[in-house]
């Protein structure tokens, strides 16, 4: 029976916007704090709405496929895409060929990030106290790619949650 | 080497379009740290010598908003705003939880000083590339919602047009003003992500007055280096770890007081303070909870407590207001203060006062004053464009918030704030309106009554150099410079860990390396500030100045015995005050006028204050 691959499970309703998330994984990637730096990302395009925004290791790698000089391969004991920060070029293309445009430039530096899920224990999971992203595992049941999902079709669908036909207005 | 700051504040003279860059040295930053403190440290340094004639809301006047060391490294993060107060003129530091202050500090400015005026309405775009003046024509008029919608969808798309392969852009912070703001409503704030509100001071209508809409910051950059990176991270990981410490503050924030604050403490304004005690049971926070909160946890950058929640109406004729928690001093203002007991009116009035951008305690409390106005036949339906302003009505209140934010009829009085509405009325109808006024040097009091002795210390709003802010209270032996802390280290004090006294000055080392402790704070650095804060309350004008014999002191109501409730019959003596107002004066280091004296002044290195303040002193 082959190893079960970790994911981080998200509950979207429970984000509070802390950003905890966003610290600890810039402490943890780059020794301190520097949110657009975090591998992930809260949008808060609406108010009350606020998205977290992360890879969610999609089973074709669309990423992986079209990065021209193969500096993006995949993690095999977690599955996690991992950059290759000398052979990236910063040609934007896996941001294009990811669903949900996930992966954004690095802000200083000339390479892409992506979650790299820590080795299999996510920094961000543990600073969360809100059951907004938690460990799991991944089962053949359920598909993954589509949570690899723009943050403004998820902010339409909260707000609306959160405040129904007003929320609606708001994401006019 | 200055650790935790960029060095970098942006300066903007909207009257002639010049953006430059101010750079402040480290004894400065030692002394006056920021927010607060080096807020007044620069009013006081470029308009002292000639405060009492600086017009509010004229183009002299600065609006300051500026960070602090510990912005974004400590839980809970705020941004404080200052400049001359168009309510107290004096200085307040009113501030406001939200993510703007990252985001600034991410595009590399500790702070942002504003002067002049626009001919025509501009915002203030701040990126890794600088600032820029940009059209606000199109924003003007809109409401908080609105304009938090238009703005994000504006400069994202500026940002991804600029700099395609980033990625997706996140939305920008914003600072910014709604449409009471924009007509120089005195007790206007300003406003960040929909509810949060600068609220005590009245710079909603200092940015009006420039004609500016928004201040937007969206930065990508790190924050800035600091002394020990080691022992901050421990320190933060050490908030982390106790931040369920205590689930009351996480579970209910203050919104649990909206009860019983009113009908246990008995300190809580019903109805313009007429009566400090109620025992509605449908103001309890399980109705809020249940009712109206769709986010049970609510947070900005940073914080770890989360006490904001989100309510919503969600049926009836008041169906689709959104607010937070209400937190207490909203539930108290824009509830009880109004005779409004039920959650779901509670929420539309603060959502209402959200969207136009007023502050929620000071605003609320110049409707409960014109409410008993109408309750008394002072004023009348005539006066007020036909609204009839009863007790419990949130539809009629929520008219007359509207009468006041477009300036329609009595309502251009009172958008002069409490106590100048006071003032004019009186004159009107021939009547002393002060008396029912509850406010202490122009600023509108918080939602926290002394009269039962036990709750706010008597004598803690008359003293306070911000007036009637609930959050600048000196309480004897602490000065008021013990309040202050917060407001120049520019964090949130309610976020932060319960059992971890004192937790800041660890930070303040870890970030700045540079050692201080509440005591010497208090002491020297803190009363620094206090001091020029009272020394500017003092020259005050153009309109109005202050007499300390006058003054400071309560307003009359709370001098009357309190007529319900456990502590029925409670009031302080006032005899008894005068005479313990001297001794405060002395241990404020103020002479028997309330003056800062010469001895005090020069001992922490005031000596142009001291010169300002002969004039006082004959």
């Amino acid at each position: 029976m082959p190893i079960q691959k970790p994911w981080i499970v998200r509950d979207y309703l429970k984000c509070s916007g802390c950003r905890l998330c966003e610290i600890a994984c810039s402490l943890k990637h780059e020794g301190r704090i520097w949110p657009e730096s975090s591998r992930i990302r809260v949008f808060m395009l609406v108010p009350g709405a606020e998205v977290p925004h992360v890879c969610t290791q999609c089973s074709d790698y669309p990423c992986v496929g079209v990065c021209p000089t193969k500096a993006l391969s995949v993690d095999e004991k977690t599955g996690a895409v991992i950059v290759d920060e000398e052979k990236c070029i910063a040609c934007g293309a896996c941001i294009k060929a990811c669903p949900g445009q996930v992966p954004h430039m690095h802000p200083e530096k000339n390479h892409i990030v992506i979650c790299d899920l820590c080795g299999g224990e996510p920094e961000c999971v543990k600073a969360c106290s809100y059951g907004c992203i938690m460990m799991g595992t991944r089962s053949t049941s359920i598909n993954y790619d589509l949570y690899s999902i723009n943050p403004e079709e998820l902010t339409k669908n909260i707000a609306i949650n959160l405040y129904g036909e007003k929320g609606e207005e708001l994401t006019k | 080497m200055t650790y935790g700051y960029t060095g970098k504040i942006a300066e903007v003279d909207l009257s002639i379009s010049k953006i430059s860059d101010l750079h402040i040295n480290e004894k400065i930053l030692k002394e006056y740290v920021g927010g607060r403190g080096l807020g007044v440290k620069i009013l006081w340094d470029r308009l002292g010598s000639k405060w009492q004639t600086i017009d509010p809301l004229g183009p002299d006047n600065l609006l300051l908003a500026l960070t602090g060391p510990l912005t974004g490294y400590i839980y809970g993060m705020r941004i404080c705003c200052t400049g001359k107060s168009p309510l107290s003129n004096g200085i307040v530091g009113s501030t406001a939880a939200g993510e703007f202050p990252m985001e600034l500090k991410c595009a590399g400015y500790d702070g942002i000083i504003v002067k002049g005026k626009s001919e025509t309405p501009v915002y203030l775009l701040v990126t890794d590339d600088g600032v820029e003046i940009r059209d606000a024509s199109k924003l003007w008029g809109l409401d908080g919602k609105n304009t938090i919608k238009e703005v994000n969808k504006e400069v994202r798309e500026l940002l991804q047009k600029r700099k395609p392969n980033y990625g997706l852009w996140k939305e920008p912070a914003l600072l910014y003003i709604g449409q009471a703001g924009e007509n120089l409503v005195r007790n206007a704030a300003i406003m960040q992500k929909w509810t949060h509100a600068c609220g005590y001071g009245g710079y909603g209508a200092v940015m009006g007055s420039k004609n500016l809409k928004a201040l937007v910051a969206k930065g990508t950059g790190k924050l800035p280096d600091v002394y020990d990176q080691k022992m901050l991270t421990e320190l933060i990981h050490k908030c982390w770890s106790t931040q369920f410490s205590n689930p009351q503050e996480r579970n209910w924030g203050t919104a649990s007081m909206g009860y019983s604050t009113g009908a246990q403490s008995s300190a809580e304004p019903v109805r313009n303070w007429q009566e400090e005690w109620h025992n509605k049971k449908s103001m309890g926070i399980v109705q809020y909870e249940t009712r109206n909160w769709v986010k049970r946890f609510w947070s900005d950058y940073g914080c770890c407590k989360s006490c904001m929640k989100i309510s919503v109406v969600k049926v009836g004729p008041l169906k689709g207001a959104i607010t937070d928690s209400p937190d207490y001093e909203l539930e108290a203002y824009c509830g009880t203060n109004l005779g409004i007991f039920d959650p779901d009116g509670v929420v539309y009035m603060s959502s209402l006062i959200d969207d136009v951008g007023m502050s929620g305690i000071n605003s609320a409390n110049t409707i409960g004053f014109a409410a008993e106005l109408f309750q008394r036949g002072i004023l009348t339906k005539e006066d007020f464009d036909g609204i009839e302003p009863r007790w419990g009505d949130p539809q009629a209140m929520t008219d007359l918030v509207k009468l006041i934010v477009e300036r329609r009829g009595i309502g251009n009085i009172l958008a002069e704030g409490t106590y100048r509405a006071a003032i004019e009325i009186s004159k009107m109808k021939n009547v002393d309106a002060l008396q029912y006024a509850i406010q202490y040097k122009g600023i509108e009091v918080g939602a926290h009554g002394i009269r039962t002795g036990s709750h706010f210390p008597y004598l803690g709003y008359a003293l306070s150099v911000q007036g009637g802010d609930h959050t600048s209270i000196p309480r004897p032996p602490m000065s008021e410079a013990r309040s202050a802390i917060g407001d120049s280290l520019v964090y949130c004090t309610i976020s932060g860990p319960s059992g971890l006294r004192n937790i800041e000055w660890d930070f303040y080392k870890a970030v700045t390396g540079w050692d201080m402790n509440a005591e010497e704070w208090t002491n020297i650095n803190g009363r620094r500030i206090i001091q020029i804060q009272r020394a500017v309350l003092l020259l005050g004008g153009p309109d109005l100045f202050w007499e300390p014999e006058i003054h400071d002191d309560n307003p009359p109501r709370w001098y009357i015995p309190l007529p319900s409730g456990p502590f029925k019959g409670s009031a302080p003596n006032r005899d008894q005050l005068m005479i313990e107002r001297k001794d405060a004066y002395e241990a404020m280091g103020w002479d028997e006028k309330g003056i800062p004296t010469s001895t005090e002044l020069k001992s922490l290195g005031l000596e142009d204050v001291d010169e300002a303040l002969k004039k006082l002193r004959i």
